[in-house]
């Protein structure tokens, strides 16, 4: 690739693609460090009560075992004591698990006791060998039986601008009198993350008061902060490194019991300890969506104006901590429609905190609403698409301020073409190939472009490359690789003479990757960190760049150059002579576009399935994702990442779904085959387009993020093509054959 | 923790008890008496554990290795924890995702599920053995160039499941790849260019 060429926009392959095709990549539970030993947990068998006794001899004795840590004999964790609300967690009230703390049992599989030994097969024999005791108490695992219990989420009300709180425009409940109305329940079952790494972590104390931790995290620095804070150590003295992340879709954003276990264990042992959770406690330890019961109400003109919309939710969280997600926003905002009601709601079971899933809430939310649209359009014998063009919004209803950018018509335009929407009939069950029953369906999704703040190091190095750094992290979207793209473009230098760093919290800072943020924020802090290298790298290159305008100024092989004028050549060597810091550190902010702008990506997902009319069996054949995502700065590493997303949709609307067994409050899913997540085989060739246009207000690189819109919509638009080819509306996902015959 | 005045106790680990005594049993013919003497509960506990380890002969990337195992280690954590290939992954460990997928014999077996011991004598590859004196083998090639992943952990097995799927002739067209590659998931939905991959190295009819 030529310096000269447009690296923002070009399909480059991924930086780090040699290392994760040849297994070089290395993740949290894969560093080799001197005496390593191994931690497995075992966890509780009771859903709620009190732990009476611990019975440990047996497993410590054991061969090879070098300790066993329970809350009857754990050191004590000096930040459980002082540890108060920390701003780097989720919106909640309450806080995570003080592991060891206490004898209560606040959720079945809780951590009772971590197993140390020399070895994985000594560690996991010896972990069967713990025996407790139990003073149970009567626990609640079930959401619909605790509907009636459902509470406005504190924080909404001590502060009544809280976005939890219930919104109202126009009337309240205005549904119910309109002429033409629905009213219907929607239900999402949990679902789990399930990235393919277990969730590991290797913990080692290199000092009593240093702690390095190789960890599954989205976010370096918030993982940081949490276990400085665990252990009341000044932040600087905790490192997180997280090169390689296998994966986390949210289950990495929160920190978790079997993290704070580990860092015991290497405490008491004295050794690095590397710990990996099971499948099973994939389950049962690290969140997942939460199990979430919805009520939406429409209503409409006769020539396809929704009149009005009320949406409710109660969501499932744990005891020990409130966990709310953006459930209703897309409701609030997406059609124009003068009266919308919204309640939010939480319900308190004895179960593991939920932490965010791919899409969050909003995924959720889309599933009622996107539903409701298409049963609508149904009711109104009017095309779906048709029906969301008329109630098409041109400014945010909500907070009545202009989108920065709104490509949605174009998204629709593309889809439908690609999909072969022309084919779709009104009448579900109209078409059909032999058995099979062919129908179409589309669903929309929508997430705020978020920018955070975020800091870049930049520095010229005296082989002539660039190196770049920032804590930020790749769960695998391609960070890295889009990255040392704007930096190429920005720079002027070819890419392959640029490093970018990332996953590791003694970098520069950033946020945790989450909420499609990470190139909104970040990419700004490349691109600008870039310039001030540039600017500094001017200033010592002499009289001929003294006057030059920056953007002219150009990284080449080997000099530094200056467009239109041949002569103005330095040797980087020159300039690395001259010993001054060739170092720069930026940090790029959002400005107060957000105030003026509503700022949002937009998608829209078709979807043709076959239904097989005997067996219920549905097969998605083809799957059109369309996004206004603003810039595409990789096109081959963000179609891969709307694939997929589609493909979690598939998972969320056929298949996903965690059963508890309430009489125990355990679940009876463990592991993939009970819970199915797609395979192969149940995926199609994913058609992705984006409209790529920049949005000129979230930055200067045009972008808006990608992560979340590549899933939100697009389980309701199998289910509402699964009611064109069947004419059967299915509300509780996932849509089973059982569902269907 | 143990100490040299606790007596195992227990049916689990009577086993074990017999073990010990026997070795120590051994140890009086042929050691002479003040070595027996400092027999530590610890020695004692070596010669155990060693009498519960087998040896095990095997060769992992053309490199032969003499190794001393215990029965119940897997293939895979044999291959994760003892020899450091940590290019095999460890997704679910129940055979359930095929992220530890490596050849064995040339076949495709899922190591989580087989015991290190079951394979004497036999010639495993793993991700790491794939690649020919640093240049990339074609189907790792495509992974890069399809874009075949994203985080990158189901990666190592899906291309060694891949490179299978091509030999076994199981890659003659889409559907067929995609019913022969579903036993191992890809969680970030790489799926697509996963298979596109697989097609081009196919159609490219270069040795796999
Ligand atoms: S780790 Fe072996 S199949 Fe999942
Ligand atoms: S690339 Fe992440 S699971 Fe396949």
């Amino acid at each position: 690739m030529k310096a000269q060429d447009k690296q923002i926009g070009a399909p480059m392959n991924r930086v780090d693609g040699r290392l994760k095709v040849t297994g070089g990549a290395k993740y949290s539970a894969e560093y080799e460090l001197p005496n390593m030993a191994y931690a497995v947990l075992v966890g509780s068998t009771i859903a709620k009560g009190r732990l009476t006794s611990i019975d440990a001899k047996a497993a410590e004795k054991a061969p090879g075992v070098l300790a066993v840590v329970t809350h009857f004999n754990s050191p004590k964790v000096p930040g459980f004591d002082t540890a108060g609300k920390d701003p780097s967690q989720p919106a909640t009230v309450g806080g995570p698990l003080k592991i060891f703390k206490d004898d209560k049992i606040r959720y079945n599989d809780q951590v009772i006791a971590v197993v140390v030994a020399d070895s994985w097969e000594r560690a996991r024999y010896a972990a069967r060998l713990v025996k407790a005791q139990y003073a149970q108490e009567k626990h609640k695992t079930n959401l619909e039986a605790s509907v009636s219990d459902a509470f406005l989420p504190t924080a909404a009300k001590k502060n009544p601008k809280h976005p939890m709180n219930d919104y109202q425009r126009g009337q309240v409940d205005a549904y119910k009198t309109g002429a033409i109305k629905l009213e219907s329940e929607y239900v999402i079952p949990t679902e789990v993350h399930h990235p393919m790494e277990l969730q590991s972590i290797t913990a080692h104390w290199e000092a009593p008061d240093r702690l390095t931790l190789y960890d599954k995290t989205q976010g370096t620095m918030a993982t940081r902060r949490d276990f400085a804070k665990e252990w009341n150590l000044p932040e600087e003295n905790v490192k997180v490194i997280a090169t390689f992340v296998g994966g986390a879709f949210g289950n990495a954003l929160h920190s978790w019991p079997h993290e704070s276990a580990a860092i015991i264990a290497a405490k008491v042992v004295n050794r690095p300890v590397k710990l990996m959770l099971t499948r099973e406690q994939m389950f049962t330890n690290v969140g997942y969506r939460p199990y979430t019961w919805q009520k939406l109400g429409m209503s409409a003109t006769p020539d396809g104006k929704i009149t009005a919309i009320t949406h409710e939710s109660i969501g499932q969280t744990s005891t020990y901590e409130e966990f709310t997600e953006s459930t209703l926003a897309q409701t609030r905002m997406m059609y124009q429609s003068p009266n919308v009601t919204t309640r939010y709601r939480l319900a308190s079971l004895d179960v593991c905190s939920p932490i965010w899933m791919r899409g969050p809430g909003e995924a959720t939310g889309a599933f009622a609403l996107e539903s409701a649209m298409d049963e609508m359009a149904h009711m109104l014998n009017l095309d779906p698409l048709e029906f969301r063009l008329r109630n098409y919004t041109e400014q945010d209803p909500e907070k009545n301020k202009p989108w920065s950018t709104k490509f949605l018509k174009e998204c629709y335009q593309l889809g439908a073409e690609r999909v072969g929407w022309n084919k779709r009939q009104l009448k579900p069950g109209s078409l059909r190939d032999g058995e099979w029953l062919i129908g179409y369906g589309m669903g929309v999704g929508t997430f705020g472009a978020h920018r955070g703040a975020a800091t870049v190091g930049a520095q010229l190095l005296p082989d002539g490359t660039v190196l770049l750094q920032c804590a930020t992290t790749d769960i695998g979207p391609g960070t890295g690789t889009v990255m040392t793209q704007i930096a190429a473009e920005t720079l002027g230098l070819d890419p392959k003479k640029i490093r970018f760093e990332l996953g590791n919290s003694s970098f520069p800072k950033a946020g945790t990757q989450g909420g499609s943020s990470t190139v909104n924020s970040v990419g700004p802090a490349t691109q600008e960190a870039c310039l001030a290298l540039k600017e500094k790298l001017r200033t010592l290159a002499g009289a001929a760049f003294a006057s030059a305008k920056k953007e002219d100024v150009t990284l080449t092989d080997g000099y530094l150059t200056l467009a239109g004028n041949a002569g103005a050549r330095v040797p980087y060597a020159d300039l690395i002579k001259q010993g001054g810091d060739k170092a720069v550190t930026v940090e790029a902010k959002p400005g107060p576009e957000g105030q003026q702008y509503s700022m949002y990506s937009f998608s829209v997902h078709f979807a043709e399935v076959r239904v097989h009319e005997l067996t219920g069996e549905v097969r998605v054949s083809k799957l059109v994702s369309c996004a206004d995502a603003g810039t595409i700065v990789n096109e081959k590493t963000a179609g891969n990442q709307m694939k997929g997303g589609a493909v979690g949709g598939i998972g969320m609307a056929l298949m996903e779904a965690a059963h508890i067994d309430d009489r125990f409050g355990r679940y009876v899913t463990k592991d993939f085959a009970d819970y199915h997540v797609p395979v192969h085989a149940d995926s199609p060739d994913v058609q992705v387009a984006f409209v790529n246009k920049p949005d000129p207000h979230v930055n200067n690189l045009g972008t808006k993020g990608i992560g979340e819109i590549a899933i939100i919509g697009v389980a309701p638009a199998i289910a509402n093509a699964v009611f064109n080819a069947t004419g059967k509306r299915i509300r509780e996902l996932p849509i089973t054959p059982d569902k269907l015959i | 923790m143990s100490s040299e005045t606790d007596k195992p106790a227990g049916h689990d680990e009577s086993r074990r008890t017999f073990l010990k005594q026997s070795s120590l049993l051994t140890a009086f013919t042929i050691v002479p008496g003040p070595v027996l003497q400092a027999a530590t509960y610890e020695l004692d506990e070596k010669v155990a554990a060693a009498f519960e380890k087998v040896s095990l002969k095997l060769e992992v990337n053309g490199v032969k290795h003499k190794l001393s195992v215990e029965p119940r280690t897997t293939l895979l954590d044999l291959l994760r924890e003892n020899l450091n290939l940590t290019g095999t992954k460890k997704g679910c460990d129940y055979g359930q995702c095929g992220a530890c997928t490596v050849h064995v014999d040339g076949q495709r077996v899922n190591s989580c599920l087989s015991f290190a011991v079951m394979h004497e004598g036999k010639k495993i590859t793993t991700i790491e053995g794939l690649a020919e004196g640093g240049k990339l083998h074609p189907m790792q090639e495509a992974f890069v160039k399809h874009d075949g992943f994203q985080c990158g952990y189901c990666t190592p097995g899906q291309i060694m499941s891949a490179v299978a799927c091509v030999r076994e002739g199981h890659a003659g067209s889409e559907t067929e790849i995609r019913e022969f590659m579903s036993g191992n998931i890809c969680r970030c939905g790489a799926y697509s260019n996963i298979v596109a991959a697989i097609q081009e190295v196919k159609n490219g009819g270069q040795k796999v």
